[in-house]
């Protein structure tokens, strides 16, 4: 049998977290009434004009730069020319001519080792409206509270190989682009939309296959399905004798099986032409220098200090910088407790198992820093105890309290050495005359029976390891 | 003598002595129209009772000192492509024959602010597509002079009424000539100003790049008036320019001495008829005798400017009329069958014939394998005709020459023929490429009594030497 190479180029979408749409000043909150965030330029009204967002400008440059793009400094919006409902000028305005960046790479790593993947253009363009299908009678309605959210498409190069690097190459992107605050890159919610082309060619072959392109993937994993059934479908074609054909196919994850939804035949022209009603983007070295300037630590320089600065196993800054929010209370935590064992501990155990049993991301987990550094000075400092402290945890996790004041108001504070903690180990000792004997007779372990009964004795709150200091003075 | 018959100025000048009340001058022009629009028929909408109710407030707003501009309480009349708040907004059009826009248009809007009170709509060429104001969906507008004779387009309602004394002022758009030649055919005075000096935020766009408001009046000193008042710089338009000097009537100085005068050879050889020809050139003597210096020259690429300005302008109109689909607002065919016999059906039947016409040019040139040779070509030839009067400009104040090659024709003869009607804006459409400001005044009459208008042209955001020639013009010229 023949070997075959499969080869693979994304167009991805990512909606930008600007406040306001691209051409006017709705907001883009998501949710709302329909037709509530909307006004004569999103709705498309007659002699209304678009006014561009200087935001998505530098959002977009942002992404161009951390992609290592070649940043267009005189860049034009051009007109996207198709008629449908949901699209209330029955045109996009977008970018072909000019797009803002072009000619970027980002490094993706991969089982197999590192590469590097080219990035042919970023460009900016609007988001359309929504239809709502009235499921009563025959009409459909369109909501028009998306249209114009700011968007841009990155569209890379050919150079991906299997759905590991795609789905690598995805990662990357999606850290850098939420690194910048750029987008929250949620495929389920479809701020970030991925689209794959995909063609065969034989190993070895000099010229690409012709290729598809497959729409409606909103999952990592139903991209790496699709990448693998698209492949198969297409050697078979080639294998049969046959020619693949040039098409924009729908993927169905349930039915993992996809389906054509127009050829190239019935390819719209989209007479692109320049956008009159908008001037040219002029990006000046100065307005550059200062995007450049507020560019924050990426996770792979991050990465590199953490190991330096923080000293944690490679495995724990591995999974924080994996997540923009999980480093910034990382950090933020350790600035305040200045304990990064600790802190990461907290972050990789407890909240990681809480975030599971939750079924929440990262992105969701909104205790404050201030919180957790208290819990650690009150684990440090010895004023509760490890379980005392899980059970704190759970209230941050869950209701961001202050630890100081909840361990206090529910008295959980560990009973401490003088008094009181003494005069109740002398008294688990009297009572426990066994095994005072069978420690003294050089079964170590006993101690434990009695740590034990001081634990029940204090309801929990004091320190064993205290306890422990106190049992072998006293015995 | 009716109110009408008085300058906007004079009659914004005897509101604010008290001679004249606001409701009275509202009135005057509703009974105007009362008595011409059956033989006129210049508007497609007039407003009767948001007219004397706002007249009632602008008096009030006069009587106690808010407003002190030149034209408060001076009735207006809107091209009805302009967006005006609940009050229907056609384009003269059928797919737009029951759109009440939910905003007013910038222009608009700052003629408000100056007390102005609206009257109507007036009618045009079907979305500006057209010279004579034929192609509107509510039937043609005659001209005042003779009513066998078109007023001219595509602002050929708001030309009519003004010379038909239906009301003192108006506003016009000019994508390609369009205040400027039914100025010339109704012996009215338009002002087209430097691209992105008028806000262009509610006006039902033709061709973006080329679209400009602009006012039509009895004379220079209410369109300087007007012009000074309608123009200023909108965030809300991306091409609106910022400027300091729109004090236009600064320049109502009647004084031409040592003013240069560039006559481009071009605009004076075939097709221009004779009679139309000695009136401007007799105009041009009139500056002459005034201290004007005049020179002939020769103005490249005139010959490229009517395909380049129809390449641009169709290109921008297809992508610009697509959102009338009848989804969201205007005219929806009443029986059809799915989403795509819907848009067919409903664009067949809401527009005229030349708007499909340029719609279809306009698409063709943008499709895949055409777009590098027509739209391109014609952006480089706009390119072009810009540096060519940027030469031009960099040796004379003005440029002199027809509005139009004729006197208005017949109802009926031009729609007949649309390439010789397309012709008929030589004079007028580079101005638009170039983004120049331009203004029509009247200059005479030929033999069969049609007014003839003399077109002055001015460099970018030198409007002000326009307004001063043609002011001087004005008050030396004897035969109208």
């Amino acid at each position: 049998m023949k070997q075959y190479e499969t080869v693979i180029g994304l167009e991805v979408h990512v909606e930008l977290a600007t406040k306001t749409k691209i051409f006017c000043s709705c907001s883009t909150e998501f949710g709302g009434a329909p037709n509530t965030h909307t006004c004569p330029v999103c709705t498309g009204m007659p002699g209304s004009l678009p006014v561009l967002n200087k935001k998505v400008v530098e959002y977009a440059v942002a992404v161009g730069l951390a992609t290592n793009c070649n940043i267009t400094k005189n860049c034009k919006f051009d007109r996207k020319n198709y008629f449908y409902p949901d699209n209330p000028q029955n045109y996009q305005i977008s970018q072909l001519y000019l797009p803002i960046c072009r000619d970027g790479s980002i490094e993706i790593s991969t089982k197999d080792g590192t590469k590097n993947i080219g990035i042919h253009e970023i460009h900016m363009e609007e988001d359309a409206g929504k239809l709502v299908h009235d499921e009563w009678g025959e009409n459909s309605l369109v909501d028009f509270n998306r249209s114009g959210v700011p968007l841009i498409e990155i569209v890379s190069e050919p150079d991906m190989r299997s759905a590991d690097e795609v789905i690598a190459y995805l990662e990357k992107l999606r850290l850098i682009i939420q690194y910048l605050g750029a987008s929250d890159c949620k495929l389920q919610e479809g701020s970030m939309r991925a689209d794959v082309n995909l063609s065969i060619r034989e190993v070895g072959a000099s010229e690409f296959g012709t290729r598809t392109e497959m729409k409606n993937l909103n999952s990592f994993k139903a991209i790496a399905r699709a990448i693998e059934a698209e492949k198969e479908r297409q050697i078979d074609i080639i294998e049969a004798g046959e020619k693949v054909v040039q098409e924009t196919r729908r993927w169905d994850d349930n039915k993992e099986y996809s389906y054509a939804m127009r050829s190239k035949e019935d390819a719209q022209d989209y007479r692109y032409f320049p956008e009159p009603d908008l001037v040219p983007v002029i990006i000046s070295d100065e307005w550059l220098d200062e995007i450049k300037g507020s560019q924050p630590e990426f996770r792979d320089e991050k990465l590199i200090r953490y190991k330096k600065e923080y000293n944690i196993p490679d495995y724990d800054a591995d999974i924080i910088t994996g997540n923009k929010h999980l480093a910034d209370i990382f950090e933020a935590t350790t600035a305040i407790c200045n304990n990064p064992k600790k802190a990461s501990n907290w972050l990789m155990g407890e909240t990681m198992r809480l975030l599971k049993e939750n079924n929440m991301e990262p992105e969701q987990i909104k205790f404050s820093p201030k919180n957790l550094a208290k819990l650690i000075e009150l684990t440090e400092s010895r004023a509760i105890n490890s379980s005392v402290a899980k059970e704190v945890f759970e209230k941050i996790f869950s209701d961001d309290i202050n630890p100081e004041q909840y361990v206090e108001e529910n008295g959980l504070k560990t009973v401490a050495d003088d008094g009181a903690l003494r005069e109740t180990i002398k008294k688990v000792i009297e009572d426990n005359p066994q095994s005072v004997e069978d420690y003294n007779n050089g079964k170590k372990k006993a101690i434990g029976f009695l740590v034990g009964q001081t634990m029940k004795a204090t309801q929990g709150k004091a320190d064993p390891a205290m306890i422990n200091t106190i049992l072998k003075e006293l015995l | 003598m009716s109110l009408m018959s008085l300058t906007a100025v004079q009659l914004g000048e005897k509101i604010k002595n008290r001679e004249i009340s606001v409701i009275e001058a509202a009135n005057a022009a509703l009974d105007a129209i009362d008595a011409k629009e059956s033989s006129i028929n210049g508007f497609v909408t007039v407003d009767r009772e948001n007219a004397l109710k706002r007249a009632e407030k602008v008096q009030k707003d006069i009587d106690e000192g808010n407003i002190l501009s030149p034209i408060a309480g001076v009735p207006v009349a809107i091209k009805d492509n302009m967006c005006t708040k609940d009050m229907l907004t056609t384009c003269s059009s059928k797919i737009l024959g029951n759109f009440k826009p939910s905003y007013t248009a910038e222009a608009v809007i700052n003629l408000e602010k100056a007390g102005a009170v609206i009257i109507g709509k007036t009618n045009m060429d079907e979305f500006a597509m057209g010279s004579t104001t034929e192609t509107s969906a509510y039937g043609a507008t005659k001209n005042p002079w003779n009513t066998e004779h078109v007023p001219g387009g595509s602002s050929g309602g708001s030309c009519a009424v003004i010379a038909a004394e239906e009301c003192s002022y108006a506003l016009g758009s000019d994508t390609g000539g369009s205040i400027r030649q039914p100025s010339s055919f109704c012996g009215v005075t338009g002002i087209k100003p430097t691209y992105g000096t008028v806000s262009r935020y509610g006006l039902i766009a033709y061709g973006s790049s080329l679209d400009q408001i602009g006012p039509i009046a009895k004379d220079v000193t209410d369109c300087a008036t007007v012009l000074e008042i309608i123009s200023s710089h909108d965030k809300k338009d991306s091409t609106s320019i910022k400027r300091d000097d729109i004090d236009f009537t600064s320049a109502l100085v009647d004084d031409v001495k040592g003013m240069k005068i560039g006559i481009p050879k071009g605009y004076f050889g075939e097709g221009l008829d004779p009679e139309v020809k000695e009136a401007v050139l007799n105009a041009a003597k009139e500056l002459e005798k005034k201290g004007a210096i005049l020179e002939e020259f020769d103005l490249d690429l005139v010959d490229y400017a009517i395909p380049a300005y129809y390449v641009i302008a169709c290109a921008e109109a297809s992508s610009n009329l697509a959102r009338f689909d009848g989804v969201k607002y205007g005219y929806r065919t009443q029986d059809y069958n799915g989403l795509h016999n819907m848009y067919k059906k409903t664009r067949s039947e809401g527009f005229g014939a030349e708007v499909k016409r340029r719609i279809m040019l306009g698409s063709f040139v943008l499709s895949s394998g055409y777009y590098d040779a027509y739209y391109l070509k014609a952006l480089r030839t706009k390119a072009l005709i810009k540096k060519a009067f940027d030469e031009a400009f960099a040796k004379y104040d003005v440029i002199l020459g027809p509005a139009a090659p004729t006197t208005a024709p017949k109802l009926g003869e031009s729609l007949s023929d649309p390439l010789k009607m397309y012709l008929g804006d030589i004079y007028t459409i580079s101005v638009n490429l170039a983004g120049l400001p331009g203004i029509s005044v009247p200059c005479g009459l030929d033999c069969k009594g049609l007014p003839i208008g003399l077109q002055l042209i001015g460099d970018c955001f030198k409007e002000k030497n326009i307004i001063r020639a043609a002011y001087s013009f004005e008050k030396c010229e004897k035969k109208l």
